[in-house]
């Protein structure tokens, strides 16, 4: 009589404890907040979002089944005194199972290898998007706690909020006077390094108008977690009327306003309707000894586009 | 004057949070209290001879593991402070300054002052049992690493409340880690802590080489050694190659901090980048040193539990070697969006893609060890069984990573948070508890009791996929890593309230353990273990529980991989080894040496934290002294007579 409760609370327990814990897991995944990676809006982040689901995919071919694999071999296996299974207590090698498992992973890896070398040069971020358009370009510097976003064809500028216009490539111009911090808009695309003494180029864009946000990624010291921003994706029309509203009726941004916001602290959304010219290279060139950028070994081919001296005196004829 | 020791005094000491104030009176309480007990219970002289001077490898390894399961605790704590402040939007637990220092000590201490020792404990307490040796090559040196880590390690927590705690996240990125950015001393602990430990971390790796590639039991061929011991062989490589950059890495970090060099700042030529592939080339390398041993944890437990011999041997090894090689061609994986080119990342994708491969394989043949044999269900098999889904799910996620592009949208989210931990506490803790309670007997003599770990065991688990899974989920609502706070309109709430809960499950499942061990402790009269309390399966099961000081009384022999296992089959038909006759064992000396050697390290890290060179210079003469000082004592070894082995042996023997 005695047994008969005890072995069901035994099933009951496990059962509501799987229950609670299936349901915790899943309940704030539903609940609410957006899938923003998931959720692309742009060409980049929907080709990273496909690679999301290729290799997904491709693990899952190989995991799943061998998730139900060790189940099986947990339960068939175990030690009861009834187990009628077999038992072969030297059974240790077998070059027909083992070339199967060295095969399977390395097919699927190589697949996912071949996949991955593909989008790796479709997706370098240095890379012009392919567009009718041209692109506007923006440029991009991470301060201590916040971002400052210049307008060089507008000749605007802003801090923690950016305006694109949409269905146009974007190409981000970015470097940092700060330690380093990462440029991460999820909806329009991966994110990249904003380094000091260096100038990385990002090409994003935003398929439809609309209010997306962006974030520093990577720490940067004491108030990182407030360098979130706005990113306002609008039409040509709207984009020009707002960049003409920025310039009527804000200040400029002088050496000396920069100066005070480039010192350590957080700082609200604001306007300037003009900034020093060359601010961007002064930035990127700050550390230059002797005519040359402390980085310049680092190829003009990849990602990390230098800005050199030379580059600057370009700009400057 | 003293206005100026008031000035001093308050920015020595870590002042103005009440959180502080409160872990200093409980610092002192815990302090006082074992001063006060060692006192009463006169164990002053006990604690000199048997711990702090002994060179015998066992009980090393259990001071190791005492180290690590208090860092656990201190790293636990700080993960707890994490997600508290995380647990709603805006909330006011912890301000940034404070939650910062919260995670770079937690990944720090995680890493290198709980994950290394525990492992080393590990190591010393198990491979010379297992290859039937004494003690370890060099049994000094053993003591003396085992001093510069809890050294390194003190010096690195005492930050907390003098001076301040480091707080550029566990790898110190510069510039945010140099004097321009971090002008307290904060920097300096971590450097210092780190090195002084470092130091003792390499001298073991090259220790245990030494000690399998020399002293293996006669018979023991190479592709006749016990799991464990391969793997240990495997990390001791990659601690072997991987270390010295640490080493070098942090010493050019101290010069910018310390001399004003140029090494790692932006101007004058400096270049930060540099740092952060120097200690990515260390920092991956160092997650395999601490998952390549747990691999072997589970290797000796599936056989043992399954009843069976662990299934392809072969690739087991050659799939182990693979990975320390490639370790070392996939740093630049953690910094995918640093903009090096698709040739660069397009390499690094596919090297980081590759160690899929023999982990893959490890994982079948631990499956195909099961296959066809008898699982029993004690808890380190338990351990081990929760290991293989959480691993499986956890590498998944990793390869996911890898994929250059992709890791664009991953890098610094959650999504990657969610993933090292995943295979950090599910390969290495889980690994290391299993390897804790399935020697546990051999250490100690007595079983811990079954249904408390039990107890344990579920609610970590539970706590841990609670914890984790949530944070997948947020990394792709694009949460990113190191955010003190955020706001209610990002949604994430609901993820980040349920994720604090499992992390306090997981809390709740340590609180299980400490119980477990305190019960094992009471009642281990009626818990006493015999020598192969599992049915096990390699040479360490064949001597007594614990193991005498000299562990095998005669040299055994290692023609097999499951030697015991052989010998148990043989001893059943009868056939008994013929009798050998027992000789003078020769045992290394205690030894003073490292420990005082130890605490000079402890005094010239501290001086150079503080920048006061007079007392760097005391202690590094102190060293000095202490290294002469060994090579001209010459009385470092004696002889155990064979009588006093005949009545050790008598007595063990007899009382199991």
């Amino acid at each position: 009589m005695n047994k008969k409760p005890r072995s069901l609370i035994r099933i009951i327990i496990p059962v509501v404890l799987t229950l609670v814990t299936i349901a915790l897991i899943v309940w704030p995944m539903l609940a609410g907040g957006q899938y923003v990676v998931l959720d692309p809006k742009g060409p980049i982040g929907a080709s990273q979002r496909d690679l999301i689901v290729i290799s997904t995919i491709l693990c899952a071919v190989v995991i799943v089944p061998v998730l139900i694999l060790s189940a099986v071999i947990v339960w068939r296996y175990r030690d009861k005194p009834d187990n009628k299974s077999a038992y072969e207590p030297n059974w240790s090698h077998s070059t027909k199972a083992e070339a199967i498992w060295w095969t399977v992973p390395i097919i699927i890896i190589g697949l996912l290898a071949i996949v991955t070398i593909r989008y790796t040069y479709d997706l370098e971020p240095s890379k012009p998007l392919a567009s009718e358009k041209a692109p506007v370009t923006i440029q991009v510097s991470s301060l201590d706690w916040k971002w400052l976003f210049m307008y060089p064809e507008q000749g605007i500028a802003t801090v923690n909020t950016l305006n694109i216009p949409a269905d146009r490539p974007v190409k981000f111009e970015l470097t940092a006077d700060s330690p380093m911090n990462s440029f991460w808009i999820p909806q329009l695309g991966g994110q990249i390094y904003t380094m000091s003494g260096m100038a990385m180029t990002l090409y994003l864009q935003a398929d439809h108008e609309g209010q997306y946000w962006g974030s520093g990624a990577n720490f940067t010291g004491e108030h990182f977690a407030q360098m979130r921003f706005d990113v306002n994706a609008t039409s040509e029309e709207d984009f020009d009327k707002w960049v003409n509203e920025v310039k009527r009726q804000s200040q400029p941004l002088t050496q000396e306003t920069y100066k005070t916001l480039a010192e350590p602290g957080t700082s609200n959304v604001a306007y300037y309707s003009s900034f020093p010219e060359g601010l961007f290279q002064d930035i990127v060139t700050k550390y230059v000894v002797d005519g040359q950028s402390a980085h310049s070994k680092h190829g003009e081919a990849s990602g990390a586009k230098e800005i050199t001296t030379q580059d600057v005196d370009k700009s400057a004829n | 004057m003293l206005e100026r020791l008031k000035e001093f005094a308050s920015e020595f000491f870590v002042t103005g949070d009440p959180l502080i104030y409160g872990a200093d009176v409980a610092i002192g309480i815990t302090m006082i209290t074992i001063v006060a007990v060692l006192t009463y219970f006169k164990k002053w002289g006990w604690l000199w001879r048997n711990w702090l001077t002994t060179v015998d490898h066992k009980k090393i390894g259990i001071m190791y593991i005492i180290a690590s399961i208090i860092m656990l605790f201190r790293g636990g704590v700080d993960a707890l402070m994490m997600r508290l402040q995380l647990a709603m939007p805006n909330m006011d637990f912890l301000h940034p300054e404070h939650y910062n220092q919260v995670f770079t000590t937690h990944g720090t201490i995680m890493i290198l002052f709980m994950a290394m020792p525990f492992m080393f404990g590990l190591f010393n307490v198990i491979v010379p049992l297992q290859i039937g040796a004494r003690d370890v090559a060099f049994p000094f040196l053993n003591a003396l690493s085992f001093w510069l880590f809890f050294l390194g390690a003190m010096l690195f927590n005492l930050s907390f409340v003098i001076g301040g705690s480091p707080d550029a996240g566990w790898l110190s990125y510069p510039p945010l880690s140099e004097l321009s950015h971090s002008p307290g001393v904060g920097q300096n602990f971590y450097i210092w802590g780190i090195q002084i430990s470092g130091i003792g971390s390499l001298a073991t790796g090259i220790n245990f080489l030494v000690t399998i590639i020399k002293m293996r039991a006669p018979g023991m061929k190479w592709m006749k050694m016990p799991m464990f011991t391969w793997s240990v062989f495997s990390t001791c490589i990659i601690i072997l190659f991987a270390f010295p950059i640490l080493t070098v890495t942090l010493a050019l970090l101290f010069l910018d901090r310390f001399a004003g060099a140029h090494f790692f700042t932006l101007d004058l030529g400096g270049n930060p980048m540099m740092y952060i592939n120097l200690i990515w080339m260390w920092g991956h390398p160092e997650v395999y040193i601490v998952v390549l041993p747990a691999f072997g944890v589970f290797s000796e437990i599936v056989s043992t539990f399954s009843k069976k011999k662990l299934f392809g041997y072969k690739s087991m090894v050659f799939a182990m070697l693979i990975i320390s090689f490639l370790s070392f061609f996939t740093w630049a994986h953690h910094f995918f969006t640093m903009g090096s080119g698709a040739d660069v990342n397009a390499f690094f994708a596919v090297t980081t893609m590759l160690i899929a491969i023999p982990t893959g394989v490890k994982i079948f043949n631990w499956l195909f060890t099961m296959f066809r044999g008898r699982i029993r269900m004690d808890t380190p098999m338990l351990w081990t069984l929760a290991f293989i889904p959480c691993f499986i799910v956890g590498g998944m996620t990793g390869v996911m990573l890898s994929v250059a592009p992709a890791d664009f949208q991953f890098h610094n989210s959650y999504f990657l948070i969610a993933h090292f931990h995943q295979v950090l506490i599910g390969g290495v803790v889980f690994g290391y508890f299993a390897g804790l309670y399935y020697w546990w007997p051999k250490m100690f003599g007595f079983q811990l009791p079954e249904k408390l770990g039990k107890w344990a065991f579920w609610t970590w688990n539970i706590g841990f996929y609670v914890c984790f899974m949530p944070q997948y989920a947020v990394g792709l609502m694009g949460m990113t890593r190191r955010l003190s706070t955020y706001g209610w309109d990002t949604g994430w709430w609901e993820l980040n309230f349920v994720s604090t809960i499992g992390a306090f499950l997981m809390g709740v499942g340590f609180l299980f353990q400490v119980a477990q061990i305190a019960d094992g402790i009471r009642k281990y009269k009626t818990l006493k273990a015999s020598g192969d309390p599992w049915g096990g399966r390699t040479l360490e099961w064949s001597i007594p529980s614990p193991a005498p000081e000299y562990n095998f009384a005669i040299t055994p022999r290692g023609d097999d991989i499951d030697e015991w296992w052989e010998e148990k089959e043989r001893r059943a038909k009868g056939i008994y080894p013929p009798e050998q006759p027992l000789e003078p064992i020769h045992m290394p000396k205690n030894s003073a040496i490292p420990f005082i050697m130890s605490i000079f390290w402890f005094i010239a890290g501290f001086g150079f934290v503080f920048g006061w060179l007079w007392m760097a210079i005391l202690g590094l003469a102190g060293v000095g002294i202490c290294m002469i000082a060994r090579s001209f004592s010459y009385d470092t070894d004696y002889y155990i007579p064979v009588d006093e082995i005949k009545r050790t042996e008598a007595s063990l023997r007899g009382s199991v």
